[in-house]
């Protein structure tokens, strides 16, 4: 079973999945930042692939990736950062990005480069649905690779129905309609997440964007299954650097 | 003729689509719903019509420039987009998407702009029409057309300076891409070009296509024959280019010849020219040809001028280089200077730095003394003054 699905099934609650751009702060912290999340008890980790247009992104994430790309990394180095991480964790790792490095490297390449280092879910906020249905579904099907889509609180009852169908894994639950980074007030959407709730989706959700501390955090899990943290982990390095201490503390606020 | 348009999903061939995020879905949606019905509804026609004659100055003149004819041996007519009200073809789109937005109930309008003709045009339509507006310029842009800038204030637009990557029209377009997707319900983003993700390049081909529908009457009037051997237009992301096209794709006479940026050189390292270098990629939702690294970075690109600064061109002028149906070539920062100064004491006509591209391009044609070319003159040259000022 994909190690995403296999997490799910373990465990319902307080699921804490971590973001964080792949070269940042240093070209080749990739694995170090790995290891250290797992061992301060982070879930699942979104490992985000840079793009020099990042449009679903604020600041801090725009700052990441450009100096990521600045410092190197593309995906074929990502590839081969990754090649032997399966052999340090089983945790299940997600890759994040834009479509246009996709499309670059070749979509299905991609998707069976994927598979090959062991990752096991996609997420590309820029690729339509109907591209996904149309051009890559199968291939998703045939790797085991999960294609992690996006709701928000302007998307349309029968379309996150539709998507519910469509997803394996879970749903990625937007908490407001924003780019990444927002510093909005996540009780104002409280009632946007219990109408998910109310819609028993036969997906798992996880709730991203906004949220940033052990308030957010927990109204997060108290509305899904459990939180997506990239803008304030990445801050977090960002000034701290990638040791494990420091990381270790930055979980342990966010889960007190 | 039929009339080029993208299918169901805003693709022509495999250019187009709409690359977004989920988060810009909705706003997306209702405007592909609604755009062409809104576009083909009486009343909004007449609407648009009066206010591109009686506010704007359409038609703009076809002028038959004898100076320039003698000079290349050849008939050279110039179609005087620089003569409509705030100096560019602009206008034509930005009148079109406001009066749109006020019937989709939109309280804001947002905009990108390069040269800052989009934004000032956006920035008139929406004080004449009274909406709320703010336009994201490039914080390098907003140094090299600083006229502009002021003009949009006075219009009583905000400018917001955009300073991520390269500050220039690519950044702008992030920007105010991002400004949409924080604000979805009460605002239209007013694309200023033939770029983005659909419909917004159908549409605003069709707000542009005015320009060919004139050519095509004035010099039947003129010549007695509507359809030149040339048309030929400089390209950014392309909207005058598609507009000066769009009656005459296919017509079995018409050579139609896009300009791009050369900038330095093709091969200088600091170019615009999208085809020369581009590979086919995603770009503002939209596939089409852009410049990009091999690993899918989008390359900042070059140009003396702003509104040609753009790494990227519509998905339509992707589809109509692949098939044929239009040639894209480039030339350089120096040939578009000289080309702006040879018409200036030519024909007493300044032109936009983007607009030179295209008379440029003449220098480099082998034309026949019947040749009928138009040049579409897609903007005024005041807002390049302090850069002109740099070169006489
Ligand atoms: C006068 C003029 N011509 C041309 C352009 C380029 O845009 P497009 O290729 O969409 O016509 C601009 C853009 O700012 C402009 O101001």
């Amino acid at each position: 079973m994909n190690r995403i699905e296999s997490l799910f099934k373990k465990k319902q609650n307080g699921i804490l999945s971590i973001y964080f751009t792949a070269g940042f702060p240093q070209l080749n912290d990739t694995l170090s930042v790995i290891r250290n999340l797992e061992e301060s008890g982070v879930d699942m980790l979104e490992i985000g692939f840079p793009f020099s247009d990042p449009l679903a992104d604020g600041p801090v994430i725009q700052h990441s990736s450009f100096k990521a790309i600045e410092n190197g990394m593309t995906l074929t180095l990502l590839f081969e950062q990754l090649k032997d991480a399966r052999q340090h964790t089983q945790m299940p790792l997600v890759l994040m990005g834009y479509m246009n490095p996709v499309l670059q490297y070749g979509e299905k390449n991609f998707i069976k480069k994927c598979k090959e280092v062991g990752i096991d879910g996609v997420i590309l906020p820029d690729m339509p649905l109907d591209y996904f249905e149309r051009e890559l579904n199968s291939v998703f099907l045939e790797n085991d690779i999960l294609n992690i889509m996006l709701i928000t609180p302007e998307t349309s009852e029968k379309r996150i129905k539709y998507i519910d169908q469509l997803s394996k894994g879970f749903v990625y639950m937007v908490s407001s309609n924003s780019i990444t980074g927002g510093k909005n007030n996540m009780d104002l959407q409280t009632n946007y997440f219990s109408r998910i709730n109310n819609m028993r989706l036969k997906n798992p959700t996880l709730t991203g964007f906004g949220i940033r501390d052990h308030q957010t955090y927990k109204t997060a899990c108290q509305y899904s299954n459990g939180a997506i943290i990239g803008t304030a982990f990445i801050q977090h390095i960002a000034e701290h650097g990638v040791e494990k201490n420091s990381i270790q503390s930055f979980i342990k606020k966010l889960r007190k | 003729m039929k009339k080029l348009k993208p299918d169901k999903q805003g693709y022509y061939g495999e250019f187009g689509g709409a690359f977004v995020p989920e988060m810009l879905y909705p706003n997306l949606y209702e405007l592909q719903e609604q755009y062409e019905s809104i576009l083909q509804n009486s009343s909004f026609q007449e609407e648009f019509k009066s206010l591109l004659r009686d506010y704007a100055g359409r038609p703009t003149p076809l002028f038959f420039s004898k100076n320039l004819s003698k000079h290349f041996n050849a008939q050279i007519y110039l179609k005087r987009e620089d003569l409509n009200h705030t100096g560019a073809h602009k206008i034509n789109n930005a009148i079109g998407q406001v009066l749109l937005a006020k019937r989709l109930n939109k309280k804001r309008i947002i905009a990108e702009t390069g040269a800052g003709q989009h934004g000032v045009a956006t920035a008139t339509a929406c004080a004449l029409l009274n909406l709320d507006c703010t336009i994201f310029m490039g914080e390098v842009d907003i140094d090299r057309q600083k006229p502009n800038v002021e003009r949009m204030r006075i219009l009583g637009a905000k400018v917001v300076a955009a300073t991520s990557g390269s500050k220039t029209l690519k950044d702008a377009t992030n920007e105010a891409i991002r400004e949409w997707i924080n604000n979805p319900v009460d605002t239209h983003y007013v694309i200023g070009s033939v770029v983005g993700p659909h419909p917004y390049p159908d549409m605003v081909a069709q707000f542009q296509s005015v320009i060919s529908q004139e050519i095509k009457q004035q010099l039947k009037e003129k010549t007695g024959n509507g359809h030149p051997d040339y048309i030929i237009a400089c390209m950014g992301g392309g909207s005058n280019a598609i507009g000066a096209f769009y009656h005459f794709i296919d017509n079995g006479k018409t050579k139609l010849i896009a300009v791009e940026a050369g900038g330095e050189g093709v091969y200088s390292g600091k170019t615009a020219a999208t085809i020369a270098l581009g590979k086919k990629g995603i770009i503002h939702g939209s596939k089409t040809y852009l410049i990009q690294t091999e690993d899918g970075q989008i390359v900042e690109p070059h140009s003396i001028s702003a509104g040609l600064d753009y790494p990227g061109i519509g998905p339509v002028h992707s589809y109509l280089h692949d098939t044929g149906k239009a040639q894209v070539v480039n030339v350089t920062d120096q040939e578009a200077l000289d080309a702006a100064f040879h018409l200036s004491k030519l024909d007493g006509i300044i032109p936009a730095l983007e607009s030179a591209h295209a008379l440029a391009y003449l220098h480099k044609m082998n034309l026949k003394e019947r040749d009928v070319i138009v040049i579409n003159l897609s903007g005024r040259g005041d807002k390049d003054m302090l850069t002109y000022q740099k070169f006489v």
